[in-house]
């Protein structure tokens, strides 16, 4: 599978993604799962223009994602599936058994979130969305960038956590 | 939590500044300012917006109010692909005559500082682009 990371950043594509994560893996092609942005040609060439040539961009809705994450299953090449927010993880994982890993990479302060990481600020309805991710069987951890440690979801959500 | 430091805005009244924001990760503008400050004693020349910690939505806010506040017609962002980056050019389309300069380095900024003050906005970007530009060079 060259999918490398199902992560769930709010600022979609950026630095930590294309460099952070971008040249350790070696990243050629990035889905983009978003309604808004898949609605927008004009947010697409945004973010298009924020890659380098040699990494390719997909966007798609998350009703189209299930054939999009299909066409994708037999690249050769390494990849990353993007989402803004964490309910949209959680459809993409009811409609796709095949996400087993979750990462969470950005998801900042608004209000009322309650802080678990520099980077990590949840709503109660959102931890009850993580968990129902995890109870999917899928592995759920936090890592904003590749040299960080994987924070487990029970440990996030505990709040135990020192940074 | 949008932030905004102006902690460099000093400005003499009779003396009519050109002024541009920087935004960057993490200390990035901050850092360039003070160098700037340094090297030339112009730091009032611009504003910093850190990315740290804010959402894309409050990056472009931060930004938004450090132009507002500084009135600058110029914002320099680092990286290309970077948050900042992208919150600027949403923002360019609600201020068509906003100017933004990706990539940007000390030599840029310590350019900018200097164009005379009678270049528009976009003849001393372009100026500052194309020093800082010429600076990247690889020894040896």
């Amino acid at each position: 599978m060259p999918i490398a990371l199902y992560r769930i950043d709010d600022r979609l594509i950026h630095g930590q993604v294309v460099v952070g994560w971008g040249q350790p893996l070696e990243l050629r092609f990035i889905i983009l799962i978003d309604d808004d942005v898949a609605g927008s040609e004009w947010e697409q060439e945004l973010y298009r223009m924020g890659v380098p040539p040699e990494m390719e961009v997909c966007f798609s809705s998350v009703d189209s994602a299930g054939s999009t994450l299909n066409q994708f299953s037999t690249d050769a090449r390494m990849g990353i599936v993007l989402v803004g927010d964490i309910g949209t993880m959680q459809r993409l994982v009811n409609a796709n058994a095949v996400i087993k890993t979750v990462n969470i990479g950005g998801v900042h302060h608004s209000p009322g979130r309650t802080a678990r990481l520099r980077y990590v600020f949840l709503t109660p309805e959102e931890e009850q969305g993580l968990r129902a991710i995890a109870a999917a069987g899928v592995e759920v951890t936090a890592q904003d960038v590749p040299g960080a440690r994987p924070i487990p979801l029970e440990e996030l959500l505990s709040g135990e956590q020192n940074e | 939590m949008p932030s905004v430091s102006d902690e460099h805005a000093v400005h003499s009244p009779e003396i009519e500044t050109r002024r541009a924001v920087i935004a960057g990760h993490a200390d990035f503008a901050a850092g360039l300012i003070s160098a700037v400050q340094q090297i030339a004693g112009r730091g009032d020349t611009f504003v910093a917006v850190s990315n740290a910690g804010l959402s894309g939505a409050d990056i472009e806010s931060a930004i938004g109010q450090a132009l507002d506040l500084s009135k600058a017609a110029v914002l320099f962002t680092d990286l290309p692909a970077g948050s900042c980056t992208m919150s600027a050019r949403r923002l360019q389309r609600a201020r068509p005559g906003l100017v933004v300069v990706t990539g940007v380095n000390l030599a840029t900024a310590l350019e900018f500082a200097f164009r005379a003050p009678n270049e528009s906005a976009a003849q001393a970007a372009h100026a500052a682009a194309e020093k800082g530009r010429a600076t990247l060079v690889v020894h040896g």
